[in-house]
C-alpha cells in the first residue's frame, strides 16, 4: 500500500536532520500532535528546534541559520501566521543573494486548513510570498510532488514556500493533469482545490460538459506547459484558475499569463472577499464541488450569451 | 586601564573612521555621492574599541550591523577603497553597487549586510549565532532596539545562553526624536530583565574594556551613549556643541595622535579624490 503524504514528509525531515545535517525551526513542533503527524518524534539534540512564540523573531532566527548554510526548515503552523512570520524571509533571506552575493537557502512549510478557526489562521496565504522576488513556491499535495520540491531544495540554493494543506497529509496518489481529449473548459487547480476539481470533472461529464484539469504544483517561478496552452486554444469556454488563497493574488495572476498565452478568456475563483469567523455559519471555505460547477455554468452561460 | 599602545591602537581605527566620514561628508554636501549617506562620525569610539577588544581576544565574530555602519566595517578591517567604490554605486563596491551607505557588508571580515528594516539584524545575528555558536556581535542604534522583534530576540539569545554580545550605539535620537519621548525605560533594565548581563556605559574605551573578561561567554548587552555629530541622513549639523569622543581622546593622547590624524586625512583624501576622477573618466 503506497504511503500516504504524512508518512513522506515525516521521512524526508528524518533525512534532512539525522543525514543532511540540517535544521527544523518552528513553534510547538514537539507538542501532542507533531504537526499534523509529518513530523519524526525527535528533539532539539537531534535538530529539531523549538523556537519562542515570537513569531516575527522566529522568521528571523530562522533566516540567520539559513545565512550560515544551514538548510534549515521552518514550519509555519498556520498559513495565515504567516503575516508576522514572513517579514525578515521575504525582506533579507530572498533578497540576500542578488544584494550581497550570500545565499541564504531555507524551506518555509506553511500549512494550511479552514474550518471554524478565524479570521487569521485559516486557509492558504501563499499569494503574500508570489509577489516578491527571490522566493520559489510550490504546493505540493502528493508525496511525489514533496519528494520533488525537497530534492529541489537540497541541489539549490533558494528560499522555497512550501503551501501545503492539512487535508492532503492522507493522499497516496499522484495527481496527474486530465486533459484527455477535446476540452470545454480546463480548470488549473491550486492546493486543497485540486481533489475538489475531480469531483467536478465527473459530475459535469455527466452534463456533457467536458472539463480539463491543470495541476498547478510548481506556482513560482509559474511555468506553462505546452499541453495546456494547446488545449486552451481549442476549448470552447477557456479556463478557470481555482485557489485555496484570496482571488487577487496568485489567482489573477495565473489567469493573466495564461490568458496572454492562449488568447482565451481565463476567469478565477478562490476565497471570497470575507473575514472568516469561528463558526461553520461564518467560514470562508475554499469552492467546493458544487460552487465551482455554478461557477463554470455561469461561465458557459456568459460566453454563450456574448457571441 | 588600557596602555598607551592600545589606546594609540584604537585610536588609528578611530582616526579612519572620523577622516572617512568627513571626507565623505564633504562630497555628500558638493553632490558627488548620490546615494543617501547615513555617517557614523561622534560614535566611531564605540566600534574603534569594540574592535580592537576582540582582536585582542584572537576572535574573529560574526558581525551584523545596522544602517549607521561604515565606522563598524573600517574598525573591523573592511576595505576602505571598496567602500568608497559603493558609495559611489560602482559595480567593483564591497556590495556591487548595491548596498549604498546603509547595506554594506564584507565577506572578508563576516560583516553581514543590513536590510533596510530597523533591528532585523538581531533577530538574524541571533539565528547565525545560535545555529554555528560563533562569537557574534549586533550593532544596534538606540532606535532600532525599540523594535518588538530585538526584544524576543535578546530573549531567545538569553535562553540558549549565546556567545554574542549586543552594542546598542545609543546617541539618544531616532531621526530627532529624543528618547525620552519615546520611552520611559532603558535597554540594560530591559537586558537585565531577560537575565542578561547588561551594562549602561559612556563610549569611553576604558568603560568598553571593563567588560572584556564578559565578551562571547554569555550573552552581554553593552548600551553605550555616545555622541551622532552629524545629521541622521545627509551632511549636515545638528549642533556645533555636541561633545566630541574622537577629539577629546586625541587631544589626552597628545602629538603621536594629532599626527596619526593628518596622516589619514591626506591619506583618505587622496584615495577620495583618486576614486572620484577615475569615476570623472568614465
Amino acid at each position: 500500500m503506497a504511503k500516504p503524504l504524512r508518512e513522506t514528509i515525516k521521512e524526508i525531515i528524518r533525512t534532512h536532520l539525522k543525514k543532511k545535517r540540517g535544521i527544523v525551526m518552528g513553534q510547538c513542533l514537539t507538542a501532542v500532535g507533531w504537526v499534523g503527524g509529518t513530523l519524526p518524534e525527535l528533539y532539539e539534540k537531534d535538530g529539531m528546534i523549538e523556537l519562542s512564540m515570537a513569531d516575527v523573531a522566529g522568521g528571523g532566527i530562522v533566516v540567520g541559520a539559513a545565512l550560515m548554510g544551514k538548510k534549515p526548515i521552518y514550519i509555519i503552523r498556520y498559513q495565515g501566521f504567516n503575516w508576522y512570520n514572513a517579514p525578515m524571509i521575504v525582506n533579507y533571506a530572498c533578497k540576500s543573494k542578488e544584494i550581497w552575493k550570500v545565499p541564504c537557502p531555507m524551506l518555509i512549510r506553511g500549512i494550511g486548513m479552514e474550518g471554524g478557526i478565524g479570521p487569521v489562521a485559516g486557509s492558504s496565504h501563499h499569494s503574500i510570498y508570489f509577489r516578491m522576488p527571490g522566493v520559489t513556491i510550490f504546493s505540493p499535495m502528493s508525496p511525489g510532488e514533496y519528494k520533488f520540491m525537497y530534492n529541489h531544495f537540497i541541489k539549490n540554493e533558494e528560499v522555497v514556500y512550501a503551501s501545503e494543506h492539512r487535508s492532503s497529509f492522507g493522499n497516496t496518489q499522484e495527481l496527474p493533469d486530465r486533459l484527455n481529449g477535446k476540452c470545454d473548459i480546463i480548470i488549473f487547480a491550486i492546493s486543497i482545490t485540486r481533489f475538489e476539481v475531480i469531483k467536478v470533472q465527473n459530475i459535469l461529464k455527466k452534463q456533457k460538459i467536458t472539463v480539463g484539469i491543470a495541476n498547478i504544483f510548481w506556482i513560482k517561478p509559474f511555468k506553462i506547459k505546452n499541453s495546456w496552452i494547446e488545449k486552451l486554444k481549442t476549448s470552447k469556454y477557456g479556463g478557470l484558475v481555482l485557489d485555496d488563497d484570496y482571488d487577487s493574488g496568485i489567482a489573477k495572476s495565473i489567469a493573466n499569463d495564461l490568458s496572454l498565452k492562449s488568447g482565451k478568456k481565463i476567469f478565477t475563483m478562490g476565497l471570497k472577499n470575507k473575514s472568516a469567523g469561528f463558526s461553520k455559519q461564518t467560514d470562508n471555505l475554499p469552492p467546493n464541488s458544487t460552487e465551482i460547477i455554478k461557477k463554470v455554468n455561469s461561465i458557459i452561460h456568459l460566453l454563450v450569451k456574448n457571441k | 586601564m588600557l596602555s598607551f599602545s592600545q589606546k594609540i591602537n584604537i585610536f588609528k581605527r578611530a582616526s579612519l573612521c572620523r577622516n572617512f566620514e568627513e571626507e565623505t561628508f564633504k562630497h555628500s554636501k558638493e553632490k558627488k555621492i548620490k546615494v543617501p549617506i547615513y555617517l557614523s562620525a561622534g560614535q566611531e569610539y564605540i566600534s574603534s574599541t569594540i574592535s580592537n577588544l576582540i582582536k585582542e581576544l584572537k576572535i574573529k565574530p560574526l558581525i551584523f550591523p545596522q544602517h549607521r555602519c561604515h565606522s563598524i566595517y573600517l574598525s573591523f578591517g573592511g576595505d576602505i577603497n571598496q567602500l568608497i567604490q559603493e558609495l559611489l554605486g560602482s559595480d567593483k563596491g564591497c556590495t556591487n553597487g548595491m548596498g549604498g551607505s546603509a547595506s554594506i557588508h564584507s565577506k572578508k571580515i563576516n560583516m553581514f549586510g543590513h536590510d533596510g528594516h530597523m533591528g532585523t539584524q538581531a533577530p538574524i545575528g541571533v539565528g547565525a549565532c545560535f545555529s554555528t555558536k560563533r562569537p557574534t556581535v549586533v550593532f544596534l542604534g538606540d532606535a532600532s532596539a525599540e523594535e518588538d522583534y530585538v526584544l524576543a530576540a535578546l530573549g531567545w539569545a538569553s535562553t540558549k545562553k549565546l556567545p554574542i554580545v549586543f552594542v546598542i550605539e545609543d546617541n539618544n535620537l531616532s531621526i530627532l526624536t529624543e528618547k525620552k519621548i519615546r520611552r520611559n525605560w532603558h535597554m540594560h533594565d530591559v537586558g537585565k530583565a531577560f537575565k542578561i548581563q547588561s551594562f549602561d556605559i559612556k563610549d569611553s574605551p576604558e568603560e568598553i574594556y571593563k567588560h572584556k573578561n564578559k565578551f562571547f561567554k554569555q550573552p552581554l548587552l553593552l548600551n553605550i551613549n555616545t555622541n551622532r555629530l552629524f545629521w541622521h541622513s545627509g551632511a549636515g549639523r545638528d549642533s556645533l556643541k555636541t561633545f566630541d569622543r574622537y577629539k577629546n581622546e586625541m587631544k589626552k593622547l597628545g602629538k603621536k595622535a594629532e599626527d596619526i590624524d593628518q596622516i589619514n586625512k591626506n591619506k583618505i583624501k587622496k584615495l577620495w579624490l583618486n576614486h572620484l576622477e577615475k569615476q570623472l573618466k568614465k
